[in-house]
């Protein structure tokens, strides 16, 4: 029982994000709103980069940006250890440009199916693409 | 990184997420999401991702609220769902 | 559906969370993601780029070839929204409203009559408002200063956090900010259509033609040492200028792209109102 309550509380982090993907993917799959999805959409994407930056994290480390870097004290060694580690911190960078990318391709679709079907409900839609067969 | 200030933000994190997936109201829903956005960014903050912080203050707090409320506007506003 | 969504949900959540058991501690300095690669990026910045910010400089130097794409994904974006938005044929409406500055009288042009050019009449729809006058006066005299800091951000981003992407979002982001408060039209005027479109493809330009140009002087694509006898400077500060070259291009690119996805959206492709 000790085991189990010392496991959750050093990796309760990892749970809550799980959670929050799990939220997305719901509300990407379940809700019929079209604007709902894409919302979903975007849950999704966020909880996953916030998942990668916190890999990153080190204990006791400061911001990746050199300090000390100009001046007289221009010659001190760096050590890798007092810093957060860059590499997350860039592959995310991309992935939120593309993300908001992806929102405006998104809703510029979900207006011109507003002006086909005049309606955003995806059970509606369906209703109207099957009469017209 | 104070575990605290952690744990309470990332309650708001997912108490704002679920509200922005449950409101009737399409422009509540884009507003709650410039919301969520806000909160992932104080939580790169404090992790120290303060490059990652600043492009999504920018552009998920800022930008992509705006293209919400514009899309909305465009299209209509209530749900059933 | 709801039920399925459900399931997978769950299921999915708790095969990650059994995957999660076996995660390396929370910030762990001795974790895998922080052991091979990073390690090198931290030390060896300073004296092979001459960059503080470690993120740009693995972002624009290091990882280069990444960043070039991403910029050609953000325009191909851009070009989708103009694509699905703007080509489609519409009927022009059949009548125009028009309205007088100075008065404020609306006057109904019906199909084929024309009305000779003046300064003194806006175009205008029907579903016109007025744009309230504190709100227009104080984003006319903000915007200036938020494109300020925006080139700020942008020049900067060697030495704090900030860079291409966050100073060209914020530029958009003003001139977003001066098409809400005031009207479509105006920002149109100002920044038309063509102009907008054109200077996309140029950020994109820009990148890709700072790799070639490093190509055709004898190094490898996107090795800016190869730009030193260019500029007249040693290779290590080569490589910072060339930086912050590749910057401001990606910095036009999302300036436009931002503009562009705004204004396709917000009249859905009509280019009348606005919000």
């Amino acid at each position: 029982m000790a085991d189990l309550v010392s496991t959750v509380v050093a990796k309760y982090n990892y749970w809550i994000y799980i959670t929050l993907m799990m939220i997305g993917l719901y509300a990407m799959i379940a809700k019929n709103n079209l604007v709902k999805k894409i919302v979903g959409m975007n849950i999704f994407q966020t909880a996953i980069i916030l998942f990668y930056v916190s890999i990153g994290v080190k204990k006791g480390a400061t911001i990746p940006i050199l300090q000390y870097s100009h001046g007289h004290d221009a010659h001190l060694v760096v050590h890798a250890a007092d810093y957060v580690n860059p590499l997350p911190h860039v592959l995310m960078l991309t992935a939120i440009v593309v993300g908001v990318a992806t929102l405006g391709v998104a809703l510029a679709l979900a207006i011109r199916i507003y002006d086909r079907y005049n309606t955003l409900e995806e059970d509606e839609i369906l209703a109207q693409i099957r009469e017209e067969k | 990184m104070i575990w605290q200030l952690d744990l309470a933000i990332l309650t708001l994190v997912v108490m704002a997420s679920v509200g922005a997936l449950m409101v009737k109201d399409l422009l509540g829903a884009a507003i709650l999401f410039g919301a969520y956005s806000f909160m992932m960014c104080l939580l790169w903050s404090i992790m120290g991702a303060v490059d990652v912080a600043f492009t999504e203050a920018s552009v998920g707090a800022g930008v992509s609220t705006v293209f919400f409320v514009a899309a909305v506007f465009r299209t209509s506003r209530r749900t059933k769902d | 559906m709801k039920i399925i969504g459900l399931v997978i949900s769950v299921l999915t959540g708790a095969f990650l969370v059994y995957a999660a058991v076996d995660f390396p501690a929370w910030s762990d300095p001795a974790s895998p993601a922080s052991t091979y690669l990073s390690p090198h990026f931290i030390e060896k910045t300073m004296e092979e780029t001459s960059v503080p910010n470690i993120v740009t400089a693995v972002l624009a130097d290091y990882r280069g070839f990444d960043t070039m794409f991403e910029t050609t994904v953000i325009f191909t974006a851009g070009l989708v929204c103009f694509f699905l938005l703007r080509t489609i044929r519409r009927k022009e409406p059949e009548s125009r409203h028009y309205r007088h500055m100075l008065t404020g009288v609306t006057i109904q042009i019906k199909e084929g009559h024309k009305l000779p050019p003046s300064a003194d009449f806006e175009r205008m729809d029907s579903l016109w408002t007025p744009p309230d006058l504190i709100i227009k006066t104080a984003c006319r005299l903000l915007i200036p200063f938020i494109q300020l800091f925006a080139l700020y951000v942008i020049a900067h981003g060697h030495y704090s956090p900030g860079g291409g992407f966050q100073g060209g979002v914020i530029l958009g982001a003003s001139i977003i900010l001066l098409a809400i408060s005031h009207d479509l039209r105006t920002t149109i005027e100002r920044m038309s259509e063509k102009l907008v479109a054109i200077l996309c493809a140029v950020g994109v330009l820009i990148y890709a033609g700072a790799g070639a140009l490093c190509l055709l002087l004898g190094l490898n694509f996107l090795d800016y040492s190869a730009l030193a006898p260019l500029l007249h400077v040693d290779p290590i500060s080569a490589r910072s200028l060339g930086i912050l070259i590749v910057e401001i291009g990606v910095g036009v690119a999302v300036m436009c792209t931002m503009i562009w996805i705004y204004n396709n959206l917000s009249s859905a492709g009509k280019y009348n109102q606005g919000l």
